[in-house]
């Protein structure tokens, strides 16, 4: 029963995180301007790696806390990398 | 893919309760970054979901685990560690980017220059 209702609730976790992800995208999208696109995408990251740890969740493997790690990591240096775009014009002066 | 490990009653509606707050202010965090107006509002928004989200889900999953391996299992601290770390410098480069990019345009949601030169 109470496995039941952590399975359940595991799903609508994931479906929530998955209409975050979509909110996120929308932004990315629609813009307006490019400091709004990477902070969606800063955000899309976040809720990928949440997702990720859910599926680990789900199936018991420690596997996921490890590729979620390396999307924090990743992610981190790609919106700095982003933001230093932005204001200089280069990434590595 | 209705599925879940074999965990004892009690672990099993801890980690399902942790799991559903932490994706719900996740998603809460993500709507406020789609609706609010300008982007030094929506700079706010996510970081509900950087913070508190991760933290309620890496919490549910340091349960899960370590019930199931019936040893202590922290390996989401270094995601929390890192998450909290990182998310404030890179929401300050961006909303400084940000600024350096509004200002010579005269854009008018950017904050006005007084309150920065009075403090440097």
């Amino acid at each position: 029963m109470t496995t039941l209702v952590l399975a359940w609730s595991i799903t609508l976790a994931q479906i929530m995180l998955g209409l975050a992800m979509l909110c996120t995208a929308a932004r990315l999208v629609i813009g307006p301007r490019a400091q709004d696109r990477v902070a969606g995408l800063d955000t899309f990251y976040v809720n990928a790696m949440l997702m990720l740890l859910t599926f680990g969740v789900q199936t018991g493997r420690t596997l996921y806390v490890e590729a979620a790690l390396a999307i924090a990591l990743l992610g981190f240096a790609g919106t700095v990398a982003l933001s230093k775009f932005l204001m200089r014009g280069e990434v590595i002066e | 893919m209705i599925q879940a490990p074999d965990l004892p009653a009690w672990a099993a509606l801890l980690v399902a309760l942790l799991i559903l707050i932490g994706a719900g202010i996740a998603l809460i965090g993500s709507i406020g970054l789609l609706r609010l107006n300008s982007f030094y509002q929506r700079m706010h928004a996510p970081t509900l979901g950087t913070t508190l989200g991760t933290g309620f889900i890496a919490l549910a999953s340091m349960i899960c685990f370590s019930v199931l391996q019936s040893r202590p299992l922290v390996h989401e601290l270094l995601i929390v560690g890192f998450v909290t770390v990182s998310t404030p410098i890179t929401l300050m480069l961006l909303a400084r980017a940000a600024l350096y990019r509004d200002r010579p345009e005269g854009e008018l949601e950017a904050p006005p220059l007084e309150t920065i030169s009075d403090r440097s």
